[in-house]
């Protein structure tokens, strides 16, 4: 059954929220610029529940089975984290109200802030950017930023390996810079030769995703730190991959400059269907001065607060960074993110961050040995970290990595990420996380081997699947010719 | 350990199936000097301890249902209905991500498509994108596609002074890199002088109504003076004040941007919020973010997909519309839920509250000594208001939280230095006419104190 628009359910005159009657005398509206039509849906409260509900039932999603999404961490998310941001301390403080006011929400995000810090070695961290993307282009432009500082002009280039992230050159070119790409080597790693050839003095810096989207720590990450310092650039760290790495390694400690942490991956926050996400940036000493702001900083007893006078107990407030790149949103970024990341944090310790990447580490390394036995896997000669990338290729069969992925969605597994990274043919890129147990690998990789068998067996069975879903296979190029995007069908 | 479902058992199953003999042994890759370095993070709490915890620290905040409060200025305090958090709670949304696979993701994606017919209804376009983060950043798309639709042979963007100053900041954090010539002039904020800013150069002449201060400009007759430069028009409004004022899009704006944090999304110190963002179809593919389309699956069953993907980050890379990736999309379900519950007819009774109530107020205060009501050339406005103040707005706001408990409204000195001492007040459905009535007597009070 095919769920009905929304606008198809109501009927005229229809409603589901009773306002009160206005308590106040009324004053005369001005009547040529009063609409008097509004298409909105008339529906009852029972009406939008059921809509809503029967919808929500068509969805994968982490709460009804394994999603091994590679590159999106879809781990668990605790429910706890839902209550505290809904605490009405949290929900119902306005973003201008008096900082005294406000104490408790400052106090947690300086403390987020400092956290962050401490888990990426970095000297300091600002929240504002509210997704990944939105950290990677704050973090490009502060190393702008800091080359125009210094006089330095001639910088125009950012070099990218060919693994990334798509948000990597796309943010290079919002910022007003060039991308220039460098190819990966047989091992999976950056290509040293053709790295040192691009290094010279019009690189702004370097961007890198350590580990890699092939799942691979980059394991000469200290000779690309020091080619690219060599030749005065930065170096950006895409945090995307952090999972990894939590209590393990700081891209601080290995000199990175500046890298954005994926609050909605590492730390637990939901995904939401598609964010909200947040996207911190942590830096390095040297870009200290250019962090999004506002931040928030500390004043302790002794110090100097605002009214020139000494401060008598620790406060927190807003400040501006000297020299900031600006503001990446209209207020902070995403507050309720921030305490649901903070709830997260609190509960693990330092011991629990480093046991979150350790399994996450072992879940992917045991699912890309059982998955080694089915398909090939390109770069699977050595361990991987969170994730690994399989080619959905049979021998002896046509199927393609698109017919694998939707396949799986039969057995109620959400499918990799598919035809990600480029550089991988056919790729499926796994990413388990630390929350799935043994018995829920096992099972997937029964599925997957289930899958090889009848690649060979029924490949039209591949071809057509899904079959056990709400819905078939669609068709993207009429949905893109025809462009419906309105329930009013061909607008405009 | 939490959320973590091994058992000792488990583990050396698993280890051995690798064949290691620990976990350690999986990170030799990492250079040894930087592995598992000592984190100074406190000491782990259970759920009970942490949910203790942090109610202790939400107690340090003073919350708008525990207050009276008057303050706007791009983030308001509204009825939210209880339905919307109850949708919103369904694990089957929030824990989904980006509907990639669309046989398994038709819930959020209908969800996208009602939520895009709904934004299409209020603004008065033609298209909408799925969300951008927030209004500020909607307005920083805007200018971009702006540019994108001239081919980047125009550089000169023009935003009206009484645009929010924080979206105007983040605008220019967005084009720091682009080279672009950037007008907003406090000299010109009416109508007319805007126009005259325009030339053959421009990309966008942007402007908000009901504007930063509250009034709502008749935009009759400027799109075609945009237009007649070959310009775009933005329109940066208020969702609320459409259930009332003629959408922007019958005023023939080209793009209609702003925040959606006023449809059944909560304060939240600021975010996360939802950046509407609509257009024309015509301009469909330089417009950034996510798309759905209707379409039909094998078996001639209706369904929805996420279309023109070719303009993203994803495929497009450095030459994509814009780097967005992940979104607003729960907070675009909370918007889509909350317009669903409202309907033509409670949007309509809401957006009217707020004018009813905001006007009873702006006629208590202009009548006390030493308080007046701003107005600009007269012009209506919605549920914000300035007041000149007879002392600066710091000093009363502090009178009027320790005296009355009242949060007041904000101060404008902050940003418009000609405009010291004048304070916007904000007015929604949430305040009472006693409220209100309070508000009169306190700042009377002030005055006299």
């Amino acid at each position: 059954m095919t769920e009905p628009l929304i606008y198809d359910l109501g009927a005229p005159g229809r409603f589901a929220v009773q306002m009160p009657e206005p308590d106040v005398p009324l004053t005369e509206m001005p009547a040529l610029i009063v609409r008097d039509e509004l298409n909105l849906p008339e529906v009852s409260e029972i009406d939008i529940v059921r809509h809503y509900t029967r919808l929500s039932s068509l969805n994968h999603s982490i709460d009804k089975g394994f999603y091994p999404l590679g590159s999106c961490t879809m781990k668990y998310n605790p429910r706890i984290n839902e209550d505290m941001a809904r605490l009405p301390g949290f929900a119902g403080i306005h973003p201008l109200q008096d900082e005294e006011t406000i104490q408790g929400a400052l106090f947690l995000t300086f403390v987020l802030q400092e956290w962050l810090k401490e888990i990426g070695g970095f000297a300091g961290v600002s929240l504002q950017p509210a997704a990944g993307a939105h950290g990677e282009f704050a973090g490009i432009l502060m190393m702008r930023a800091y080359h125009l500082d210094r006089g330095d002009t001639k910088r125009t280039k950012i070099l990218i390996p060919d693994s990334a992230h798509g948000t990597n050159p796309a943010s290079t070119t919002m910022s007003g810079l060039e991308v220039l790409e460098i190819p990966s080597d047989e091992r999976g790693n950056v290509d040293l030769k053709s790295l040192r050839a691009a290094c010279d003095d019009t690189v702004v810096g370097l961007m890198i995703t350590n580990p890699n989207t092939l799942g691979m720590f980059e394991e000469q990450i200290e000779e690309v730190v020091g080619l690219i310092q060599n030749c005065g650039g930065l170096v950006y760290g895409d945090g995307a991959n952090m999972n990894a790495l939590l209590g393990v390694a700081r891209p601080g400690d290995m000199a990175f400059d500046v890298m954005h942490y994926n609050l909605h991956k590492t730390f637990g926050t939901p995904h939401g269907g598609g964010g909200p996400g947040s996207g911190p940036v942590g830096v390095s000493e040297r870009l200290l001065p250019f962090l999004p702001g506002p931040i928030v900083e500390t004043i302790q007893p002794g110090d100097t607060n605002d009214e020139g006078d000494l401060a008598e107990t620790p406060h927190h407030r807003l400040v501006m960074p000297e020299k900031s790149i600006g503001r990446m949103t209209a207020f902070y970024g995403h507050f309720s993110i921030f305490v649901r990341a903070y709830t997260y944090i609190r509960m693990h310790g330092p011991e629990g961050m480093r046991r979150i990447a350790e399994h996450a580490v072992l879940n992917a390394n045991y699912l890309q040995t059982l998955v080694s036995k089915i398909f090939p896997i390109p770069f699977g000669n050595r361990a991987c970290m969170h994730e690994f990338v399989a080619e959905g290729k049979v021998k002896g069969s046509d199927v393609r990595a698109l017919d694998v992925a939707k396949r799986l969605m039969d057995f109620g597994f959400h499918p990799p990420t598919n035809y990600f990274p480029l550089i991988v043919h056919e790729a499926l890129m796994i990413e388990p996380t630390e929350t799935e147990s043994r018995q829920t690998l096992d099972r997937f990789a029964e599925a997957l081997a289930q899958i090889a068998r009848e690649a060979v067996q029924d490949p039209e069975l591949l071809h057509t699947a899904p079959h056990c879903t709400p819905i078939a296979r669609l068709d993207e190029v009429r949905a893109a010719r025809d462009l419906v995007i309105c329930s009013w069908g061909q607008s405009g | 350990m939490v959320y973590i479902p091994h058992t000792d058992a488990d583990r050396e199953a698993m280890l051995e199936a690798i064949g290691v003999k620990g976990i350690d042994e999986l990170f030799d890759c990492v250079p040894e000097q930087f592995r598992f370095p000592e984190l100074d993070l406190p000491e782990p709490l259970t759920e009970m301890e942490a949910a203790d915890e942090l109610s202790k620290i939400a107690d340090y905040n003073l919350s708008a249902n525990l207050t009276t409060t008057f303050l706007g200025a791009g983030a308001y305090y509204h009825y939210i209905p209880s339905v919307v958090d109850h949708i919103l709670r369904r694990g089957e949304f929030y824990t989904a991500y980006t509907p990639y696979q669309p046989e398994v993701s038709q819930g959020t994606l209908q969800a996208i498509f009602e939520y895009q017919s709904m934004i299409c209804a209020l603004t008065g376009m033609e298209a909408s994108n799925a969300s951008h983060y927030d209004g500020a950043t909607s307005l920083a798309e805007a200018v971009i596609m702006a540019l994108n639709v001239q081919r980047g042979r125009r550089k000169r963007i023009i935003l009206s002074p009484d645009i929010h100053p924080h979206y105007r900041a983040v605008v220019r954090t967005y084009t720091q890199g682009m080279g672009l010539e950037l007008i907003e002039d406090p000299a010109i904020a009416d109508l007319e002088s805007l126009k005259r800013a325009l030339d053959a150069n421009t990309a966008l002449l942007a402007v908000q109504t009901p504007s930063f201060f509250g009034q709502v400009d008749d935009l009759m007759g400027l799109a075609d003076e945009v237009h007649s430069v070959g310009a775009l028009l933005c329109v940066v409004t208020n969702p609320i004040s459409l259930g009332l004022f003629t959408a922007p899009g019958h005023l023939g704006a080209d793009i209609v941007v702003g925040d959606g944090q006023p449809l059944g999304i909560p304060l939240s110190l600021g975010g996360p919020y939802l950046g509407f963002f609509a257009t024309r179809k015509k301009y469909v593919r330089k417009m950034a973010g996510r798309l759905v389309g209707e379409t039909v699956d094998t078996s001639g069953k209706r369904g929805y997909v996420l279309t023109l993907s070719t303009r993203e980050q994803h495929i497009r890379r450095q030459r994509a519309t814009s780097n967005i990736c992940t979104n607003q999309g729960l907070m675009m379900l909370a918007a889509a839920v909350y317009l669903s519950t409202m309907g033509k007819r409670g949007l309509r009774q809401v957006a009217e509250l707020c004018f009813h109530k905001a006007h009873y107020a702006a006629a208590q205060i202009d009548v006390l000594k030493g308080y007046s009501v701003v107005q600009r050339h007269e012009r209506p406005f919605f549920n914000e208001f300035a007041v000149q103040c007879p002392r600066p707005v710091t000093e009363i706001n502090e009178y009027l939280l320790d005296n009355w408990g009242i949060i007041g409204g904000y101060d404008l000195g902050r940003d418009y230095p000609q405009r010291k001492d004048q304070m916007l007040i904000a007015v929604t459905e949430m305040n009472t006419r006693e409220e209100i009535d309070i508000l009169a007597t306190a700042l009377a009070e002030v005055e006299h104190d």
